[in-house]
């Protein structure tokens, strides 16, 4: 069951290009890797759908890539502010699957330093488009780093069970290469628990409404 | 008064909890054959509110009837159910198959095509095949409420519901609509002005009872509908960023009625009505 709560900023540190929100845990729970929360993005009418980083003690962390109104305002925030947080939200990864490989693509690294402490860290490819992003991969130490115009589909094994989180043209391109990964879906979404049916993906003719049935689809 | 969501606003079967927060749940429209809705992308942020292109998404009537509508009565939640349709004829066949329900027909939703009858030619075809509570859902784009208003109280209905988004259009930054099929219905808090004039004119020409909805947020925004001839008030976009906005916004209203002197929400009804008399300067 989700709760929403204030939640009190404890810092933001600056991760390469990205921002890391450090939030007091309060009651929430962490829920399991892949699941998201919606955060209140000062100023925006709507909340932001963010996976969570990492849960250390008492604490919940958001990667944020802040390239819009609403990732600014969450990268602006200050220690001490409070925001609504709300979650854990939809579907994870499945953490039942024998030689799990993580693949994450830009900010979709997000949600993998926290799936791979839960599957005590498995290999993982990284893929950036720049230098300054691939600063990220610190967060998920021993992952071999791809950077653009390298791509992730041209350095990973392909007889490996991939769990992925990346730009929407790396998941198609994994679906093809994978048949049975687990994909992290986004897409813009108002509400994160199934209100407003706004956040779909057209995958094989149908439409799937992340927030419940995702944002993790796995067609195998 | 009675608190409601806004239909499209809220799935019940996904947020239980949510439903029963609320004096009684609308359903996402209804329509005779199944919908998958729109493309994405489906939502776009504004400034201060947002787009929605869903076009309802839904199982159709025969499924509703079947699997959602049995699951809904479950919840021990008083039911609306939002009917829509593409001709009079979609409207009162699912009509005359909901019983123990109130009605909401939506006549008009921003994001489908919309049927050839007018508002009040759907409300008479539904009135004849119904006994159930009817409330017309109109547009605050008409181009005279009050209008509409009459001619589908005069139709048979027994209710008003003011008032459905209004047509937007959101562009990126390469100057491309964000949505892709690039209206939306707008909604959140810019739509309140316009949730009050419309409240407000269909007051003036009628005596049926009324939901106020759009942009509403707080307790004060809900008084302001009553203020206006609401009898009612429902929650849409509130929604998304607040799952408590129920008992939020009743806890505000009170506290709103109490700082007022009002003894309970009656006593705001149809206030703005009153005449004001100038003083002297």
């Amino acid at each position: 069951m989700p709760r929403r709560e204030r939640a009190r900023v404890r810092a933001v540190e600056q991760v390469g290009a990205y921002s890391l929100v450090r939030l007091r845990r309060g009651r929430l729970e962490t829920g399991s890797p892949g699941q998201f929360f919606m955060l209140e993005a000062p100023g925006c009418p709507l909340p932001r759908a963010l996976s969570l980083s990492s849960a250390p003690a008492g604490e919940l962390a958001f990667l944020i890539d802040p390239v819009g109104r609403g990732t600014r305002a969450l990268a602006a925030l200050e220690p001490g502010e409070e925001i609504a947080v709300f979650g854990p939200l939809g579907r994870g990864f499945r953490l039942d699957r024998p030689r799990p490989l993580l693949v994450g693509g830009g900010i979709g690294i997000a949600p993998l330093p926290f799936l791979s402490e839960a599957l005590e860290h498995p290999p993982a490819v990284l893929g950036f488009r720049s230098a300054r992003h691939a600063e990220a991969a610190l967060l998920l130490p021993g992952a071999e780093v791809v950077v653009d115009p390298v791509l992730v589909t041209d350095a990973i094994p392909l007889d490996r069970d991939v769990l992925a989180c990346g730009p929407e043209p790396m998941l198609r391109a994994l679906r093809e290469l994978c048949p049975g990964a687990q994909l992290a879906w986004e897409a813009p979404m108002a509400c994160g628990y199934g209100a407003c049916y706004g956040c779909v993906v057209e995958l094989d003719g149908a439409l799937k409404r992340l927030c419940v049935e995702g944002p993790v689809l796995c067609f195998s | 008064m009675l608190l409601l969501n806004a239909s499209g606003c809220l799935d019940a079967l996904a947020a239980p909890w949510v439903a029963r927060s609320f004096d009684g749940f609308v359903t996402k429209t209804v329509t005779p054959e199944a919908r998958e809705g729109n493309p994405p992308v489906r939502i776009a942020e504004t400034e201060s509110g947002m787009l929605n292109s869903i076009g309802l998404a839904n199982p159709g009537r025969e499924r509703f009837l079947a699997e959602t509508l049995p699951e809904l009565r479950r919840l021990g939640v008083p039911l609306w159910v939002s009917v829509g349709g593409f001709s009079a004829d979609d409207y009162a066949e699912t009509c005359a198959a909901l019983e123990g329900v109130t009605i909401e027909l939506n006549l008009s939703c921003p994001n489908v095509e919309e049927a050839a009858e007018s508002a009040a030619e759907i409300v008479a075809a539904c009135r004849a095949v119904t006994a159930a509570p009817l409330f017309a859902k109109l547009s605050p784009a008409a181009a005279n409420i009050g209008l509409v208003a009459c001619a589908v109280e005069a139709a048979g209905a027994d209710g008003l519901s003011l008032v459905n988004t209004l047509r937007g259009l959101v562009l990126d930054e390469r100057l491309a609509p964000r949505l892709a099929r690039a209206t939306g219905g707008y909604s959140g808090a810019p739509l309140k002005p316009v949730a009050l004039a419309a409240v407000y004119a269909c007051r003036a020409v009628s005596g049926l009872p009324i939901v106020g909805m759009g942009g509403v947020r707080s307790g004060r925004d809900a008084l302001e509908l009553v203020a206006c001839g609401a009898t009612h008030v429902a929650l849409g976009t509130a929604l998304f960023s607040d799952t408590d906005a129920a008992p939020r916004v009743r806890a505000e209203l009170a506290e709103e009625l109490a700082r007022a002197g009002f003894g309970c929400v009656e006593e705001a009804f149809c206030l703005a009505h009153t005449p004001v008399v100038a003083g002297d300067n």
